[in-house]
């Protein structure tokens, strides 16, 4: 068993052909934050990124960074910090998640898992911020794709072909982002009181106005206890989030008002109470206490997500919150994850995934963690992953086809 | 490129003509199919007209069902196939070729659903890019991406060329703003990414879609996000002496945190014959001029309005006006949006060009056109996409004049050469399609170019869906799957570290 510790990206290609001439599969990590996610992979070798790392170009005024794939996700967070820049995709942490430590994760992973954060309805996911890639596939094999500008279709875009892949198509050396000024200050709009249905509602009336929200989440009874510290006070929370330039952000909250206002009681949080809030739902802060009880992550079509959760509890014990106006369900199972009921009632409620984030590695094994495909679908990514990478030597068997 | 190299027609296909044509008859009953050359006529070219070609015969398709037959059957009668959506494309994309079915999505013209409470529009390919705002609008919604042909483009072609337009520093390109696409591989298989649910798991294969040119499937449904209309919003005429100043304006700009709705640059030349035009009120002592438009909450554009125009002013703006209406905002549009046909009437013809640069070399690539302007003896005119970067030199030319049109592409591929240099890329939103293939090694070397091929390959392996764009060579997939294996010696091993 090797450990190989790249400090150039030379050393990554070297490292890749090596494997692929002894048919020797690689493990390709980062900090290993996200290791949970995911079949289990079991090779002889790692390919560890956690030395190839610094940031190598930011040009605050051309909104653009580059960085080598090892480079801490906290670094590049404070570098953009200090000139009030930012990630705007809101790139989850999942290390609290898993038992670790919060602040964890390379660059090169954040585009792996393709993150995203609450902000994902306004302002996209990695896939929608990354402008180019140097890489090595599996064939070993060096090769680059997009830029450093932000209008560009020169060729495919196998910069946003590497996001979600979880390291199983190429292995990213440099990574090329589109950054953004951070807001001048934000403030959380929450109604008490709401149902889930009623909850929807809101949320939706809310995304459709001009208001610019930035992050629409409900949070029912059963879990709004444990966000910041317990500061809400009875019944279910639906918050929605307001950012930008001050004059600006206290008028579309007072929109808010006027829109909601006969939906329950209202209240705002400051600043800094709305930070801490949206960092917790990002995060998957009520699940993240120590237990290893299965948690999913399930996608679809905002309106249809409380209902979706209701025929749900029927079948199982779930602990749930919303995110994303109600299409992102965190779901904290009080036994087994019940894949295949789950899985069906998706696709019965118009289609949309369930990724199980989090379960014991026996339970892992057996289930699959991705949404399984449609047979054209899964063969047209099999010959993707065929084509780059026809040995199997990147992460095998780390999503369910490959 | 006017030696432009097309892939050898293949005179099997030649031969079977009428066959084809009886049974494309068959898949697409009714008007849907058609062969005789006037009627043909109208599809040999794109919107880059210098080239023209008429296709094997035109089939228009109505359902999934039909596309998917389309290309099942030609699939495994090795059969290459064009798809065309409304024909807008100036990098000559859905260019015909001699022995291909070209076929054309324009019958999928309906819009499927739409869906306030989820902010989205399920449309047919064929819907045009300001139809699906117009389906919406009476509720305060529209479509965000808005290239300039947004009136006669369809949204399949939008999803193929990854359009973008004036608003895509604030409001993205295509890519995000599509939220999923129903689409059929070469070999008939239907195929559904995506959906009004985010972040669909599995490889990518809706981003790599955007922007594929018609090499990789056909799209034939569309998926796509809309927005709530800005409440308001209001325009900055801003003059400079120089496009250095210009350009530092927009750099602190940005620097301040503001991403303004719009933000569009031009050049004197441009400027002048915009105004001769529409007499739009520009100021005609400038060598720069800006426009910056400020779309939000009312609040916030006053707010932003005052920072810019200090800002402005610090750079050295010698002139600078806010729209106070929306006719007035209009007004300052009018002539950026009329550059050229404006530039149309002072030449007999003129070339687009289309690279995308960091923003800060804008001096020394216009300064570098300059040069070449006067190497080649043709003027040449400027708008630019300022906020994103994205480049549209247009270069006046004669093509009655021998050599002229010759001239004008050497003196376009130059431009290119020059934004690739500084960092920049071939094109920021029309495509490599035929115009730009050939130039496609000044950015990519073979190895880059190859892996995007295996991409093609995944989807298309006999090359069959518009071969001879975007790529100057498509290697066999066959040859392009060979390893080559690099033996050596295991690379500095570290330690098992646990």
């Amino acid at each position: 068993m090797t450990v190989f510790l790249p400090n150039t990206a030379e050393e990554v290609l070297e490292t890749v052909r090596w494997a692929v001439s002894e048919e020797a599969p690689l493990e390709v990590v980062g900090h290993g934050s996200k290791r949970g996610i995911g079949q289990p992979v079991q090779t002889a070798h790692t390919l560890d990124l956690s030395k190839l790392t610094g940031v190598t170009l930011y040009e605050p005024e051309e909104l653009v960074l580059s960085a080598r794939a090892g480079t801490p996700i906290a670094e590049i967070e404070a570098l953009l910090r200090e000139h009030n820049q930012e990630l705007a995709f809101e790139p989850m942490d999942y290390g609290p998640l898993f038992g670790g430590e919060p602040g964890r994760g390379t660059l090169g992973g954040l585009l792996a898992a393709n993150l995203a954060g609450p902000r994902r309805l306004k302002a996209g996911a990695a896939r929608d911020h990354v402008l180019g890639v140097h890489a090595v596939s599996g064939r070993g094999e060096g090769f680059k794709s997009g830029g450093r500008v932000v209008k560009n279709v020169t060729g495919y875009d196998l910069s946003k072909g590497l996001a979600g892949s979880w390291g199983t198509l190429a292995v990213a050396t440099d990574i090329t982002m589109k950054v953004l000024p951070a807001a001048e200050t934000e403030t959380t709009f929450c109604i008490a009181g709401l149902d889930d249905a009623a909850a929807t509602q809101a949320m939706a009336i809310a995304m459709g106005s001009s208001a610019e929200v930035s992050g629409a989440a409900h949070l029912p009874e059963g879990v709004v206890g444990r966000f910041i510290d317990g500061g809400f006070s009875g019944g279910g929370q639906t918050v929605l989030r307001v950012e930008g330039f001050g004059p600006s952000v206290a008028y579309r909250i007072d929109l808010l008002s006027r829109l909601l206002g006969n939906h329950g009681s209202a209240e705002t949080l400051d600043e800094a109470a709305s930070r801490r809030l949206w960092r917790e739902i990002r995060d998957g802060h009520p699940f993240a206490d120590g237990s290893p009880a299965p948690v999913w992550r399930v996608s679809v079509t905002p309106s249809r997500g409380h209902e979706l959760v209701d025929a749900f509890r029927r079948a199982a014990g779930a602990n749930v919150y919303y995110d994303w106006q109600g299409g992102l369900i965190w779901m904290r199972m009080e036994a087994d994850p019940e894949a295949e009921i789950l899985r069906k009632m998706i696709a019965h409620l118009g289609g949309g995934h369930a990724t199980l984030v989090r379960a014991p590695l026996a339970i892992r094994a057996a289930t699959p963690v991705f949404e399984p495909q449609p047979a054209p679908l899964a063969a047209l990514s099999a010959r993707l992953k065929e084509q780059f990478d026809p040995q199997k030597i990147l992460n095998p068997g780390r999503m369910d086809f490959t | 490129m006017s030696g432009l190299k097309m892939p050898q027609a293949n005179a099997a296909t030649l031969k079977k003509r009428a066959e084809i044509i009886a049974d494309m008859r068959i898949i697409v009953p009714g008007e849907g199919v058609v062969d005789a050359q006037n009627e043909m006529r109208a599809f040999e070219s794109d919107g880059l007209t210098a080239y023209r070609q008429m296709p094997l015969v035109v089939v228009l398709p109505e359902t999934t069902a039909q596309v998917s037959r389309i290309l099942k059957y030609c699939h495994e009668r090795d059969i290459r196939v064009v798809p065309r959506g409304s024909g807008t494309s100036l990098s000559g994309g859905a260019l015909p070729l001699e022995d291909a079915v070209l076929l054309v999505m324009s019958r999928f013209n309906r819009i499927l659903d739409i869906d306030y409470a989820n902010r989205a529009v399920v449309a047919q390919p064929g819907v045009t890019n300001l139809g699906i705002t117009h389906a919406v609008e009476q509720a305060g919604f529209y479509y965000a991406p808005d290239p300039s042909s947004q009136i006669a483009c369809s949204i399949g072609g939008n999803v193929a060329e990854n359009s973008g337009g004036v608003h895509c520093l604030k409001y993205g390109l295509t890519a995000n703003n599509v939220l999923g696409i129903e689409m059929v591989l070469m070999n008939g298989d239907v195929i559904r990414l995506g959906g009004k649910h985010l972040d669909a798991e599995g490889y990518d294969l809706l981003g790599l879609m955007t922007g594929s040119e018609g090499l990789l499937g056909v799209v034939t449904e569309v998926t796509v996000r809309i927005l709530q209309k800005p409440e308001t919003a209001r325009a900055l005429l801003i003059g400079f002496p120089s496009s250095e100043e210009a350009g530092q304006c927009v750099a602190e700009i940005i620097g301040a945190g503001i991403i303004p709705g719009g933000m569009e640059m031009m050049d004197g030349p441009a400027i002048r014959a915009a105004e001769d035009f529409v007499h739009a009120g520009y100021p005609l002592d400038v060598e720069a001029l800006l426009i910056v438009e400020l779309d939000g909450p009312q609040a916030e554009v006053d707010h932003l309005i005052d920072r810019v125009e200090t800002i402005a002013r610090q750079n050295g703006a010698t002139t600078s006006r806010a729209s106070t209406s929306d006719e007035e905002r209009a007004v300052f549009w009018a002539g950026r949006k009329a550059a050229f046909p404006a530039v149309g009437r002072i030449s007999p013809d003129y070339y687009c060009m289309d690279g995308t640069i960091p923003r800060k070399q804008l001096p020394r690539v216009l300064a570098g056109m300059r040069a070449l302007s006067e190497k080649y003896g043709l003027r040449v005119a400027n708008v630019f996409h300022a906020g994103d970067g994205n480049l549209h030199p247009l270069i006046l030319y004669d093509a009655n004049r021998p050599g002229e049109l010759e001239k004008a592409e050497d003196f376009g591929a130059d431009i290119l050469r020059l934004c690739v240099e500084v960092g920049g890329v071939l094109t920021g939103e029309h495509g490599v399609g035929v115009e730009k293939r050939d130039l496609m090694p000044e950015m990519f070397t073979e190895d880059d170019l190859n892996q995007q091929i295996r991409v093609k390959c995944a989807f298309d392996p006999g090359h069959l869906l518009n071969p001879g764009k975007v790529f100057p060579q498509l290697h066999r997939c066959a040859e392009l799957g060979r390893m080559h294996i690099h033996r050596g010696q295991m690379p500095f091993p570290e330690l098992e570290r646990f």
